[in-house]
């Protein structure tokens, strides 16, 4: 972004006023909705205004990590589709896609939001793995915070599938859903100048000198953390970004109430 | 005769048709075509740069074409992400199929890429994604002779059936003719054939699938109208 076009923003979030008429802590409409594909054992479609990204589910009978025996495996995967953003490629992930799955990997993961060990199938042979997978259908900004939204509501929606001889039979969803233990979600907090804002268009994204991501538990436990940008941050600023995912998480985990 | 089809449909029936235009703002065009449970949603962006420059064509625009499987959307095991053959297969049969409507003259050396991902899928998802692409070009405003419809045809215990799901494609067996018309010209664009049919029966087959292409046409022209309406 040109140092002009910076600066305008700058300006405009010193009075507090985004590009699109927002408050600089405030996120643009979300909208969840639960089971928007058959085939996969659980899916989501979370918007945050124009932004779009479902999540969908596999459930497989795999062997457990050695290091792991009685703990089922789980697998975050995004694919940012090039539908999604004409600067996009086809091709294998690039640093974008696998950071975006490694932070939501790690607050699903180190928040226990699965109850892993309800996983296991037979110790150290026989496990069920959780595979998710992230497809942006239209980036129009914080595609982190809206995709670790979609991955958290596709896990709700989550059916086993049947298990006929410890093989998965495909064509039929049982009732009994993921054990869920927590309900972690993620904010990313932006930072341009002295301004602190969350959920940025792609104007207010090309512009940040550093930003904070932060998967927090409904008890406020932060469960994954990731800085970004190239500028460093003070511990005070660091402060203040968490304030501000605390502030601001619990109404994206209302939304995951069905 | 009557076939008992396992969603009760009569064996001249497609499945409930519901198509889209303008789904993702940032691309071009693009559009949502879903029948049945197969969802298609295509974009479409350019014509713009086309690199590495070896690819460019000086003479008109190169159709670029990439159908995608959503990892999720498969029937039984998740499917890796990164394309197969059979992806590949198909992406370039969209491409052949979507050619004959396109006037790609005007935009020498560039790129019109078309992107088809399946969120979900329940056989006919290349018919599906011919369907979703054509109106996401026509979105994208550029220069068309006229639509594309597909669907896919089916034959089964002696019995012709329109719209095959995968329980009738995949579970039972039946021969599977997926085709591609363009009402305009009266031609077809895609035709392929998977089992084992009469030469009767199959241009049988082809003449339902035209009727059937042309109502298809009626559904795809409504959505682009409906777009530009409000």
């Amino acid at each position: 972004m040109n140092i002009t076009s910076k600066l305008h923003l700058l300006k405009s979030l010193q009075k507090n006023i985004r590009y699109d008429g927002r408050k600089k802590e405030q996120f643009r409409d979300i909208d969840v909705e639960f089971g928007v594909s058959h085939c996969a054992e659980g899916s989501a479609r979370v918007r945050i205004g124009k932004t779009d990204v479902i999540a969908g589910v596999k459930m497989a009978v795999e062997t457990p990590y050695p290091d792991s025996p009685d703990k089922g495996n789980l697998m975050v995967n995004a694919e940012l589709l090039p539908a999604s953003n004409p600067e996009f490629e086809p091709g294998p992930p690039g640093e974008k896609a696998i950071e975006i799955s490694r932070v939501i990997d790690r607050g699903i993961r180190e928040s226990k939001a699965i109850d892993f060990e309800k996983l296991c199938i037979k110790s150290g042979e026989k496990v069920w793995s959780v595979m998710i997978d992230i497809c942006t259908i239209n980036d129009e900004g914080d595609l982190l915070d809206v995709s670790a939204l979609a991955a958290m509501a596709a896990i709700i929606d989550t059916k086993f599938p049947e298990l006929v001889d410890d093989v998965v039979n495909y064509d039929k969803k049982t009732d009994k859903k993921l054990p869920l233990a927590r309900l972690p979600v993620t904010v990313t907090v932006y930072k341009i100048g002295d301004n602190l804002f969350v959920d940025p268009v792609p104007d207010e994204e090309k512009a940040y000198d550093s930003r904070l991501s932060v998967a927090l538990t409904e008890d406020d436990e932060i469960s994954a953390m990731q800085k970004g940008g190239d500028e460093p941050l003070s511990l005070d600023e660091i402060s203040k970004m968490v304030d501000l995912v605390q502030k601001l998480a619990p109404e994206l985990r209302k939304k995951l109430k069905r | 005769m009557a076939i008992k089809r396992i969603d009760g449909r009569k064996a001249d029936e497609m499945r409930p048709i519901t198509a889209k235009v303008g789904v993702i703002p940032r691309a071009d065009g693009s559009a949502m075509f879903q029948i049945g449970r197969t969802q298609a949603i295509a974009a479409v962006y350019g014509p713009r740069d086309l690199h590495p420059k070896f690819l460019q064509n000086p003479e008109k625009a190169v159709l670029r074409c990439s159908y995608t499987m959503m990892p999720f959307s498969g029937h039984g095991d998740r499917v890796r992400p990164g394309g197969n053959r059979r992806s590949k297969e198909i992406s370039m049969l969209i491409e052949k199929a979507l050619l004959p409507v396109l006037s790609l003259e005007e935009f020498p050396n560039s790129v019109v890429d078309v992107f088809i991902d399946l969120p979900q899928t329940d056989a006919g998802t290349r018919c599906a994604g011919i369907c979703a692409a054509s109106m996401a070009l026509a979105d994208a405003g550029l220069l068309m002779k006229d639509l594309v419809s597909a669907i896919s045809m089916g034959f089964l215990d002696n019995e012709m059936l329109v719209d095959i799901d995968s329980n009738e494609d995949c579970d039972l067996g039946a021969t599977d003719v997926p085709l591609a018309y363009v009402p305009g010209i009266d031609k077809i664009s895609l035709l392929q054939l998977d089992g084992g049919v009469s030469k009767e029966t199959f241009f049988k087959l082809l003449e339902i699938g035209k009727q059937k292409c042309l109502e298809i046409d009626k559904i795809q022209r409504k959505a682009l109208k409906d777009k530009f309406k409000e």
